[in-house]
């Protein structure tokens, strides 16, 4: 299988829906002569033209508006944040109309937009550009919430994205853009809303998504080699839908909990699955649910402290042998 | 600049000698103007050594300064113009541009440097990096990396000041680029309503990242003062004192009148838009150098001193080469200082948490 990167199976994932569906289109700051901040919509100008790949003005609330209002009328617009972290200034966009629209029209309008962009901390961006508000998106029941961690899963989750007829936000990571993986040439699609099992084991389940699946995978690694712990990891891929299945089948095999989210803890993404895991198979736990997240502060600036408040490989082996001790 | 600018100056004097015959500029005494070419040096210099930081590597083969490193190169008359007028109840704000604006007001430049390698002796203890800088007790109140999210802030800056009843404006600094945000017209419209004394200045570098005006804005960007009855106005901004001359009369009528106005100022930016930028798909670098050739902030403030006998060629030359000193001493400082430590990522956070024994509030504050 060829091996892309991370960056270049959302290219495609893009390319073959434009190609695919001529109300799809690609809009954002700098996506289309600059060929993107990160280079994620690199040759889609060129190949589409500007009708179909259009740069916007620095003004999110207007054209994530924009976006969310050709949606009603059929357009299925994929939209490129920067970063997530300027979600904020479109907030009211995304939420009150994305997310509500459907319902207040007692489901007489659709809302097939696609909000995609990197949301992730780890490059020193500080503590404006470096938000993961993938639990406040979540929180609104009418969206959906994809953070692929593989560039195979980000191909064919993003597929799905767009002929999704609800409101998807998809949740990159610049990290990860450079990443390569195995993506077959042959078209596929992955659904939404389905877990996947990256590593299998016996000891330990960790229960994560986006980066720290690979930060996780390293440390499973890790504890295999040097204390011979068997770690199961699973990757929930779609935060909204929830495969809870997938976890807490997991969960009666390992007996074991470790949540890893590059996250902070209030009300985050794993406070949801604790709850879920201790509601529904309290008698599998041998040990409390434990939970290793982003350390509870603003993002810092200075490099290699951020590194540190971060999930990484070695504090989430410690995490794990804090929980096996 | 070039090692010896003297060998190399292209420029003329600024184009329009008027600028320098107004009140505001004619009224310096020699020493002042001098101060004014010294800040801009300065400035040019610290960037030009953060840059060399940036791409370099420290003793231990990582990177001296991470994130984003937007620098300021080409656009100095601005901030130094502006600063160079501000009184004590004058105050700026700025976005992640921010280096230049520093320097102006008087912020220590070891600071400064030591924030870019985020290292706790940083004027933020290295918790805001580049596009975060800070000093309130100057009157600089950053520093902010949301394009347009400072806007705001200095409408609320200038609210203070009149609240408080005290003689002063806002300068709240922006791109080309950032009038588009709604946050900017929300603004605009308050400091009219209100007549607060806030100056709206647009630094129009001719791009917001890869975009150039014309494919970013629709009419006239200071123009739009005018949907909101706001004055306006236009002006070179690589003339420092044409740029005094500008600002100066609207400071005044701020002082005096309480009234808001928006001010464009025309400029260009040498570098990417952050050193991460290739820059190479939206301008050509004739253009640069063009400019660069023709307009270049310092270049054209040296030649204007020396035509007024303010000082000598060499005399410009020592403050070049001080400048440079200052800046390789500010990074001398940088690699020597410590970093925070993770203990560091949970201070100054909440007023509460950095003062216990007056905490009021009960509860758990942070979480894990
Ligand atoms: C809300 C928001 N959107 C996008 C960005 C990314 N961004 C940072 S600077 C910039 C360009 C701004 O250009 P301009 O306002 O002209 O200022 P200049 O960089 O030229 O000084 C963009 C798009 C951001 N920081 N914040
Ligand atoms: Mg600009």
């Amino acid at each position: 299988m060829p091996l892309i990167e991370y960056r270049e199976a959302i290219r495609n994932a893009l390319a073959e829906e434009l190609t695919r569906d001529p109300n799809v289109v690609v809009m954002g700051e700098e996506v289309g002569q600059f060929q993107g901040a990160y280079k994620v919509t690199k040759g889609l100008l060129e190949k589409f033209g500007p009708t179909r790949i259009a740069d916007t003005p620095i003004s999110e609330a207007g054209f994530i508006g924009m976006g969310i209002g050709a949606s009603m009328l059929g357009v299925r617009p994929v939209m490129e944040l920067m970063f997530w972290s300027f979600y904020s200034v479109a907030f009211d966009q995304i939420l009150n109309n994305a997310a509500n629209v459907r319902y207040m029209s007692g489901g007489q309008i659709n809302c097939p937009i696609v909000i995609r962009g990197p949301a992730n901390g780890g490059t020193n961006v500080g503590a404006t550009h470096s938000h993961t508000p993938e639990n406040i998106l979540a929180a609104h029941p009418g969206v959906k919430v994809v953070v692929p961690s593989t560039a195979y899963d980000a191909k064919g989750l993003l597929k799905s994205a767009i002929r999704d007829n609800d409101p998807v936000f998809f949740l990159e990571n610049t990290i990860l853009y450079g990443e390569k993986g195995e993506v077959p040439d042959e078209e596929y699609v992955i659904p939404l809303g389905k877990a996947d099992v990256k590593r299998e084991g016996r000891d330990l389940t960790i229960v994560t998504y986006g980066r720290p699946v690979i930060q996780s995978l390293a440390a499973a690694e890790l504890l295999a080699k040097e204390h011979d712990i068997s770690v199961e990891v699973v990757d929930l891929r779609t935060i909204r839908p929830l495969d809870i299945d997938t976890v807490l089948a997991s969960v009666r095999k390992t007996h074991r909990v470790l949540v890893v989210e590059e996250q902070k803890p209030f009300c985050g993404v794993g406070a949801q699955l604790t709850y879920m895991i201790q509601a529904e198979a309290f008698d599998d736990l041998d040990a409390p649910i434990a939970r290793l997240c982003t350390i509870d502060a603003p993002a810092i600036y200075s490099p290699p402290v951020e590194a540190e408040q971060l999930p990484n490989p070695q504090r989430i082996l410690k995490a794990a042998l804090a929980l096996l001790d | 600049m070039s090692k010896k600018p003297s060998a190399t100056i292209e420029q003329k004097p600024a184009a329009n000698a008027a600028h320098g015959q107004a009140p505001v500029n004619a009224s310096l005494s020699k020493g002042q103007k001098i101060e004014l070419f010294r800040q801009m040096v300065r400035i040019r210099r610290f960037e030009e050594r953060s840059h060399r930081a940036y791409t370099g590597k420290n003793a231990n083969g990582g990177s001296n300064i991470g994130g984003f490193l937007h620098l300021y190169n080409g656009q100095e008359a601005i901030a130094v113009g502006c600063c160079s007028l501000m009184g004590a109840h004058d105050h700026v704000i700025t976005a992640y541009r921010d280096h230049g604006h520093a320097i102006a007001v008087g912020m220590d430049t070891k600071a400064l440097m030591a924030e870019l390698y985020g290292k706790v002796t940083g004027c933020s203890k290295g918790k805001g990096g580049s596009m975060h800088f800070f000093a309130p007790a100057r009157n600089y109140w950053g520093g902010h990396g949301i394009v347009g999210g400072q806007i705001p802030l200095g409408v609320g800056l200038a609210y203070g000041v009149k609240y408080k009843g005290n003689k002063g404006s806002a300068m709240a600094f922006m791109g080309d680029g950032a009038v588009n945000q709604g946050a900017v017209h929300e603004a605009y419209n308050l400091a009219a309503l209100w007549n607060l004394p806030c100056i709206f200045v647009i630094e129009n570098n001719g791009y917001s990242m890869g975009t150039s005006q014309a494919r970013s804005s629709a009419g006239e960007l200071a123009k739009r003062a005018e949907g909101y009855g706001m004055a306006w106005g236009m002006c070179d901004g690589h003339d420092v004192y044409e740029v005094r001359a500008t600002m100066d009369k609207f400071i005044r009528r701020a002082h005096e009148e309480s009234k808001p106005a928006v001010v464009e100022i025309r400029t260009y930016r040498y570098r990417g838009h952050s050193v991460a930028d290739p820059d190479n798909t939206y301008r050509t670098k004739t253009e640069i150098e063009d400019y660069r050739r023709t307009k270049d902030p310092i270049q054209v403030f040296q030649a204007t001193l020396l035509a007024e006998d303010v000082f000598t060629a060499e005399a410009a030359e020592q403050i070049d080469e001080a400048a440079r000193a200052e800046a390789e001493a500010a990074a001398e400082f940088a690699d020597a200082s410590p970093y925070p430590t993770v203990e560091d990522i949970q201070k100054d956070v909440y007023w509460e948490s950095d003062n216990p024994t007056e905490r009021k509030s009960e509860g758990r504050l942070f979480f894990n």
